[in-house]
């Protein structure tokens, strides 16, 4: 692995919730890279833990329910979970950035756009009134906003979904971070929009040079505008892989379940595959691999012991105990 | 690039405020219709003729006639009505019948020292209780919050004038650091002002800290500290706004309680007030005393409410484009 | 709820099994209880008969006879504190009673017809609210004359706005839900469709505001009655023994402390229940 192209590695991030006498095992174990340009596709069911992942790389985890217990995030030769609260704060909206599900309310509804856009921009680059405001008018012409003066001046609730989620990345994109988190950003917005959004990630990325960390359950997104795909389950990540790999070559049982329930048009099928069974409960989850009691192929170790993630092919790894001993040697 | 670009932060210009404003001086008109006919009424509605209710139970029949021209209390209600409300537009509330001086003019010390004494109440209840309540929404569950939560309940529960006793038995008779009554410096309002401002801050606590803890749950808020903003900045700048739009409402409504019940407090601590007024003029039978007092407080109450509205307006801008 | 929006037996569970949890509330319910208790066994409860006085045992401090001692006219305080629980359970049952049912009306007529007839009522409404808090009270007894009667008038009266309001706001909000729609495509009367639909659907709202506005009214009667606008002597009411008790502070506070205190207790008994009654029932608070 290329050492100066790297960006971002997790490795074994375990954060966990505490209510009410019980824990909730969010995270266990999380661990993937990311290098340079690079467009990191983390997908998986609702409640597997991806959005958890991203609040734990800022560690905008609130913490009494919350608390990450173990793991290393080294972003740039910093170890994230070491630093102060000062210092993670300066690397918030400047170098990692994030943008969020739900463009209606993520903006602050009693201040206008450009004082919301012109604050985070004074806060991450010490300039004055006057540039902080040109520079955010650019950014809005960046992201195709009519008339960006005028929204200057507007307050959220007077734009539509797209122009607020258009909003927010020209405002998390305006200190040009190296990473930028998008977690389902396009998901609360109109199929129309979305691949409206989706261009316009992709043309940011290009022109600014920010690798993406793209948060979805859609795996059209994926296929559309990622380079490598982590597929989560239960709280860990089950299946690494480039695009191409991931949808061609799918190890994982669950990888391979969560393909088969996609309609294809090419195939002719009576009806959709389903993945038997539901997501498990984490504040009591199954011994052993998470997935054995859905899984069709489990067998003897799969009950006791936890699959780690390993390389098979080229740069693709998977938590599978049908691919022990397959892993590539080196 | 262009020159002159100034970003001026406030961008008022056309926000739809004037129109707002416009528009709720519109929806009380008829409330004050309503209010000066109310107060109108009073003369009329209490049992017996007006004019003997005027001149005295008393009074020979030669005065009581002269008291009914000179009132009009022989024309038809509308006119009269209508006398009614051109004379008070001019300043002109009639004559006291006890002492037979303009009520314009005990009328207007009587409320100036009313609102001053609602006034200081209600900056003393706004700061106490807009800093328990964000103090107790920042660090629920905790001792502070569990304290101010009870010293609320406290202070919704108690009877104002239990309270202007008790703090008169405390500080002004047995510790002596405050006189027990009349008015002179302002350290005879202090008391006073602290009986009547009890339960005003207790309600401010409970609002301000129900709305906190809503704000602070919400998305923007998470936006705000993921984009590096200092905590600080997040909830006294980011969630402070949001919070207070509930709140600005409240405090009008308890200055308007505060007027409306400073009576009780005056009577405790034997001060000249509005409402100490309007409750002699009841037991003396004075009408036009009462028949003022009561148009003025809500009249002043009506147009408390409309400021209120505004300042609404000014803190959740989504409310000037309805 | 189900589709015909009464609320099932076993959501009447739930919110009792959720108020039992609520400490607080539970303190306030038993000191309610124990007002309403006293204030209907007054006559076997009260020591002496409130209204006899031995005027050579004049304020008294409290001692074995008279626990809570006596008033400037030699009645015993103690009893004329239990009396005093007497009156003000009714005049509270009464005055929120009156507020409640026209309060009810008022909201569901303007709520459910809208239009002109709903402006005017809230109009009205508006006008009322126009005078302060106890300040509308103190207007009404100004036309009406003191006495305890008028008290009771005056304090419903000035309790409708809210109940008012809140009805309207209730119904207008259930008018536009589909079950309503349901009712009247079948061709339901109106009349059936506010009074089995709509009034029972909003009965949570209603008796939250009715536990609280009884503390609301004990309040204002209680300063009425201080001001010498509500119950005349010697009707042993608290915020009129209170009144007596203001010549004597210096050489008597026991006179003004008790009924003070008892009036506080009570309020926050209404208070402290109506709080946690309003918890249970906020359909918001799954766990």
């Amino acid at each position: 692995m290329n050492r100066e192209n790297l960006l971002l590695r997790v490795r074994g991030l375990s954060t966990h919730f505490y209510s009410r006498g019980h824990t909730i095992y969010a995270l266990d174990g999380v661990s993937f890279e990311i290098k340079k340009g690079m467009t990191f596709g983390l997908v998986g069911e609702t409640g597997c833990g991806k959005s958890v992942t991203a609040l734990s790389i800022l560690r905008l985890i609130p913490s009494p329910p919350g608390k990450i217990v173990q793991g290393e995030i080294h972003f740039r030769g910093r170890e994230l979970l070491h630093l102060t609260e000062e210092e993670i704060r300066s690397i918030r909206g400047k170098e990692i950035s994030m943008i969020f599900q739900e463009p209606m309310t993520s903006l602050n509804p009693v201040f206008r756009i450009g004082e919301q856009m012109m604050e985070v921009i004074m806060l991450h680059q010490k300039v004055g009134k006057r540039q902080a405001y040109e520079r955010a008018v650019e950014m809005l012409e960046r992201v195709h906003m009519p008339e960006a003066e005028k929204v200057m001046r507007q307050f959220p609730h007077q734009l539509s979904g797209g122009m607020r989620q258009r909003v927010m990345i020209a405002m998390e994109l305006s200190c040009r971070p190296y990473l930028l988190i998008a977690d389902e950003p396009t998901t609360a917005l109109d199929v129309t929009i979305q691949a409206q959004i989706l261009r316009l990630l992709k043309e940011m990325k290009r022109e600014l040079d920010t690798s993406i960390l793209l948060i979805t359950h859609d795996l059209g997104v994926i296929a559309e505008m990622c380079d490598r795909v982590g597929v989560m389950y239960a709280g860990s990540i089950v299946e690494e892989a480039s695009v191409e790999e991931i949808f061609e070559d799918p190890k994982h049982p669950y990888t391979k379940g969560l393909w088969g329930a996609i309609p294809r048009m090419e195939e002719e099928k009576e009806s959709l595959s389903v993945i038997p069974g539901v997501v498990p409960d984490l504040s009591h989850p199954p011994k052993g691999c998470k997935f054995h009691p859905r899984c069709s192929f489990r067998f003897d170790p799969c009950d006791r012991l936890v699959p780690p993630l390993v390389e098979t092919s080229s740069v693709h790894f998977v938590a599978c105990f049908l691919y022990q001993g397959k892993e590539r040697d080196g | 690039m262009g020159e002159g670009r100034r970003p001026s932060i406030l961008f008022h210009k056309g926000d739809g405020m004037g129109r707002y404003i416009l528009k709720r001086i519109f929806m009380l008109l008829p409330v004050l219709f309503g209010v000066s006919l109310i107060s109108f009424s009073l003369l009329h509605l209490v049992p017996g003729d007006p004019a003997i209710l005027m001149a005295g139970e008393d009074a020979n029949p030669e005065f009581i006639q002269a008291v009914r021209k000179e009132y009009g209390l022989d024309q038809p209600l509308y006119i009269q009505y209508f006398h009614f409300v051109s004379h008070v537009i001019r300043g002109d509330f009639g004559i006291s019948i006890r002492n037979r001086e303009p009520v314009i003019k005990l009328l207007k010390e009587r409320f100036l020292f009313t609102v001053q004494l609602s006034f200081i109440s209600i900056l003393i209840a706004g700061f106490v209780g807009l800093i328990a309540g964000i103090i107790s929404s920042t660090k629920q569950y905790s001792l502070f919050d569990h304290l101010s939560m009870v010293g609320a309940l406290f202070g919704i529960s108690m009877p104002i004038f239990w309270f202007g006793l008790l703090l008169m038995l405390v500080f002004s008779v047995h510790l002596r650091w405050f006189p027990a009554g009349g008015k002179g410096t302002i350290l005879h309002l202090i008391l006073p002002a602290i009986a009547l401002g009890a339960s005003g801050a207790a309600v401010i606590a409970r609002m301000t800290r129900a709305s906190m803890l809503e704000v602070i749950r919400q998305d923007y808020i998470r936006t705000a500290r993921a984009n590096g903003l200092r905590e600080f900045i997040v909830i006294y700048k980011h969630a402070l706004k949001n919070a207070m739009i509930p709140v600005v409402t409240v405090f009008g409504l308890e200055f308007g309680y505060m007027l409306g019940g400073a009576v009780l407090t005056e009577t405790v601590f034997s001060l000249p007030g509005v409402g100490r007024l309007m409750v002699d003029g009841i037991f003396q039978r004075d009408y036009p005393i009462v028949q003022g007092s009561m148009l003025l407080v809500a009249t002043t109450f009506v147009l408390v409410n409309l400021l209120t509205d505004i300042a609404y307006a000014f803190f959740d801008p989504r409310i000037r484009y309805e | 709820m189900n589709e015909k929006g009464l609320l099932k037996r076993g959501q009447i569970g739930e919110v009792w099994r959720r108020l039992r949890r609520n400490r607080a509330a539970i303190g306030g319910g038993i000191i309610v209880l124990l007002f309403v208790f006293i204030a209907i066994f007054a006559p076997w409860l009260s020591p002496y008969p409130p209204n006899e006085g031995d005027l050579t045992k004049r304020l008294k401090s409290p001692c074995r006879e008279h626990l809570f001692g006596t008033d400037p006219l030699g009645r015993d305080l103690l009893s004329r504190v239990i009396y005093g629980a007497r009156i003000s359970l009714q005049i509270q049952i009464i005055s929120v009673s009156i507020a409640l049912v026209i309060g009810t009306l008022l909201g569901m007529i303007g709520g459910y017809y809208g239009g002109r007839l709903d402006n005017l009522i809230m109009r009205l409404m508006d006008i009322l609210l126009a005078f302060p808090g106890i300040f509308l009270a103190i207007s009404i007894i100004a036309v009406l004359g003191p006495g305890l009667t008028n008290l009771m008038l005056a304090a419903g009266i000035y309790s409708i706005p809210q109940f008012a309001r809140i009805v309207r706001g209730s119904v207008i909000s259930l008018k536009e839900k589909e079950f309503i729609e349901a009712a009247r495509a079948v061709g339901e009367r109106d009349l059936d469709i506010l009074f089995r639909y709509l009034l029972p659907n909003s009965m949570a709202p209603i008796i939250v505001q009715t536990t609280l506005r009884m503390a609301t009214v004990l309040l204002t009667a209680s300063g009425l009655s201080f001001l010498g606008l509500g119950v005349q002597p010697p009707t042993p009411e608290w915020g009129a023994m209170l009144s007596n008790a203001r010549a004597y502070l210096i050489t008597a506070p026991h006179v003004a402390t008790v009924p003070g205190l008892a009036i506080m207790l009570v309020v926050m008994g209404f208070n402290l229940f109506g709080d946690g009654l309003r918890d249970s029932l906020d359909p918001r608070l799954r766990d």
